[in-house]
């Protein structure tokens, strides 16, 4: 790289770097395009929307469909708005996150440092979880689910997020304990603590760049979980990706595209939100260990 | 302090046999080396030793107590690692008294403990740095100090130096061999290294293959070395083994050498005693490269010398001596002489073998003679 840019005179150069940028920015807005798109019309009145175009900005800024989707908007007989849903996602997606997380951690802290016979294999048995698509396990899922008493209730529902996320789980911390010398932990054997000790004292607290990416992925996915929310939960007790869903694809009525636009970026918000906050560690974390230092 | 005794401890992994039927005891206060090549079995030892990995069979003792049930923890040692093992999380301070810690020591007396052993180890300006923010030989010093302030019944070193740069390494040897006068531990160390065996070590014990090759003093180790393999490994440069036949020569016994110029027989005079039933077979002859030297220097110092002219074939100086090479008997031998003595490659000089501490081996068997 180095030497080709010593050959290269200062116009080729710049001619370089202005198509490199041109590009760039076109793909920024090829993708930011549906973004705008959607905040735009959301904000619009739906005479607005009607009377200009796809691309237009709003005659004049309204936030009367955000009201309406949050607080007002009919999916079936069912007039509350996406508030109620929003927070269903919110009482199943956190217990999900937080115990998920921390079993894949313990799986990962005992498939390093406490191997026994057959942890290979478990863990290789675990691996193919990952590969394992969501419709194949609804079945099996709603029988087990019934036999336990808690199908179509929320515990119902973090219970399948957590068995199907702990696949996940347990292969990002295995992969980062196993560069963690085992050493470590015998030395603590030595000086007296325990398995859960160590785990706690010595091992979490080396943790915190996978447990965000941990976090992160988990959170993205059961927040965005469709599947799962349609088939175990019902009526008032249903995500908010399902009730975006029935709202969107309500066929009575004037389609109230400010409302379903407003309605979608309620659902994606948290999600963003939480990349926005924790995306540096999630790159920083994926990439820990592959490099020394 | 205790003792420590290893009774016929063997290990199997599936159908590798690690460890032979091990069986040693030192004393309270001893400083055991396990030395041996890697793969022999001394880091199983330790770890049976440690409570880390157990036995097939037999019996470990600390002091007079059983521990082959016991944890790790309630065995009462410490170890110090290769890999150092500290705590990355925690501050120096709070490496060296977590074991304290998990152990209730009161607040007061841990802080009065990691003092003590701060100022031993002259690490007090460490205390509130991370592991990260240390040099090599400082996170070896702290993991000392961790193994030091429980104030153990037995300390175990996994080869805690090899990590370290030459030069720091013999810093730290001479700081371990301190703190052993001074704390009169009851320790035992594994090493690769023959010269941390030698120095360190009032017991040695050589492995090979899971089974304990030697066990004795250093001296003993290095001057009657019980057969092939620890002859060779002990001493650097390694001793020189020559193939020769035993022949009579006049009333005693004596061995037909061979060299570049010429044949004959060296007279082994008392050294030759136990050898009688050896004359007519072959048989192998062990002189370590300082036992043959300069003529006036091994005549002047040893009861029984030969000397004789050898062709030197490679010269190799190493600064305090020079390493001079021969052909006896189709083998290269290393002799040990002082710089100012040694001649050129290809001339000629007198040289002369020290037999007084000449050793014997069966070919066959590789055990030592007599």
């Amino acid at each position: 790289m180095a030497e080709v840019q010593r050959t290269e005179t200062a116009g080729t150069r710049v001619i370089g770097r202005v198509m490199l940028y041109t590009l760039l920015i076109l793909f920024a807005l090829y993708y930011l395009m549906p973004l705008f798109v959607m905040l735009t019309t959301s904000l619009k009145t739906l005479d607005d929307i009607r009377g200009g175009n796809l691309i237009s900005l709003p005659e004049q800024i309204s936030f009367d469909a955000w009201i309406k989707a949050w607080s007002s908007a009919c999916t079936g007989v069912n007039c509350g708005g996406l508030s109620g849903n929003f927070w269903n996602s919110v009482s199943f997606v956190f217990p999900a996150v937080a115990i998920s997380t921390l079993v894949g951690a313990l799986n990962g802290y005992v498939l390093t440092m406490w191997r026994f016979r057959g942890s290979d294999a478990l863990f290789t048995l675990l691996l193919i979880g990952c590969f394992i698509p969501f419709q194949v396990v609804l079945l099996p899922m709603a029988q087990t689910l019934g036999w336990l008493g808690i199908a179509n209730s929320t515990s119902g529902l973090i219970f399948v997020h957590v068995v199907y996320g702990l696949a996940f789980t347990t292969l990002f911390f295995r992969n980062f304990y196993v560069a963690i010398p085992e050493e470590m932990v015998k030395a603590a054997r030595i000086d007296g603590a325990g398995f859960l000790r160590i785990f706690w004292r010595i091992i979490l607290p080396l943790s915190p760049p996978i447990l965000v990416v941990c976090v992160i992925w988990q959170f993205t996915q059961i927040w965005n979980d469709f599947l799962f929310g349609v088939v175990f939960s019902s009526g008032e007790r249903q995500p908010i990706t399902v009730a975006l869903n029935n709202l969107v694809n309500t066929s009575t009525g004037v389609k109230e595209y400010n409302v379903d636009m407003a309605a979608a970026i309620i659902a994606g918000l948290p999600t963003l939100f939480v990349y926005v906050v924790a995306g540096k560690y999630f790159v920083r974390g994926l990439t820990a260990g592959s490099v020394k230092g | 302090m205790s003792s420590l005794t290893i009774r016929n401890v063997r290990k199997v992994f599936g159908a590798v046999e690690v460890l032979k039927d091990i069986a040693l005891q030192i004393d309270a206060g001893e400083f055991l080396i396990l030395v041996g090549p890697s793969g022999c079995g001394k880091s199983t030892l330790l770890n049976i030793l440690a409570g880390l990995d157990t036995a097939t069979s037999g019996e470990i003792l600390i002091g007079d107590k059983v521990v082959n049930n016991l944890s790790p923890k309630d065995r009462d040692i410490a170890m110090v690692f290769q890999s150092y093992a500290l705590y990355p999380n925690m501050t120096v301070r709070q490496n060296i008294s977590f074991g304290l810690e998990m152990r209730r020591v009161p607040k007061q007396e841990q802080g009065e403990i990691v003092d003590r052993v701060a100022k031993i180890l002259q690490m007090g300006h460490l205390l509130e740095r991370k592991p990260a923010q240390l040099s090599g030989g400082q996170r070896q010093r702290v993991a000392m100090g961790r193994a030091i302030a429980r104030d153990p019944q037995l300390f175990l070193f996994d080869e805690p130096l090899s990590n370290l740069d030459a030069k720091l390494r013999v810093e730290m040897r001479t700081e371990i061999k301190l703190l052993h006068d001074r704390l009169k531990a009851t320790i035992v160390y594994v090493t690769h290294d023959q010269i941390e065996a030698m120095t360190l070590g009032s017991k040695i014990a050589v492995m090979q293959g899971g089974e304990i090759r030697q066990f004795g003093s250093p001296q003993q180790i290095y001057d009657r070395p019980a057969d092939l393999f620890v002859a060779g490994f002990i001493g650097s440069p390694s001793m020189n083994f020559i193939k020769a036949q035993a022949v009579e020569d006049s009333g005693g016994v004596g061995l037909q050498l061979q060299t570049a110029d010429e044949n004959f027989v060296l007279p082994l005079r008392e050294a030759g005693e136990a050898l009688r039933s050896w004359v007519g077979k072959t048989l192998i002859l062990g002189v370590r490269p300082e036992q043959i030297s300069d003529a006036g220097t091994v005549q002047r110092t040893a009861r029984n010398a030969y000397a004789r002219k050898f062709r030197i074939e490679l010269v190799e100086p190493t600064g305090p001596d020079t390493l001079l090479f021969v052909r006896i008997n189709a083998e290269t031998v290393c002799c040990r002489v002082r710089p100012e003595q040694a001649c050129a490659a290809g001339e000629s000089m007198e040289l002369a073998l020290d037999l007084s501490k000449a050793v014997f081996f069966d070919p066959g068997t590789g055990k030592r003679i007599g």
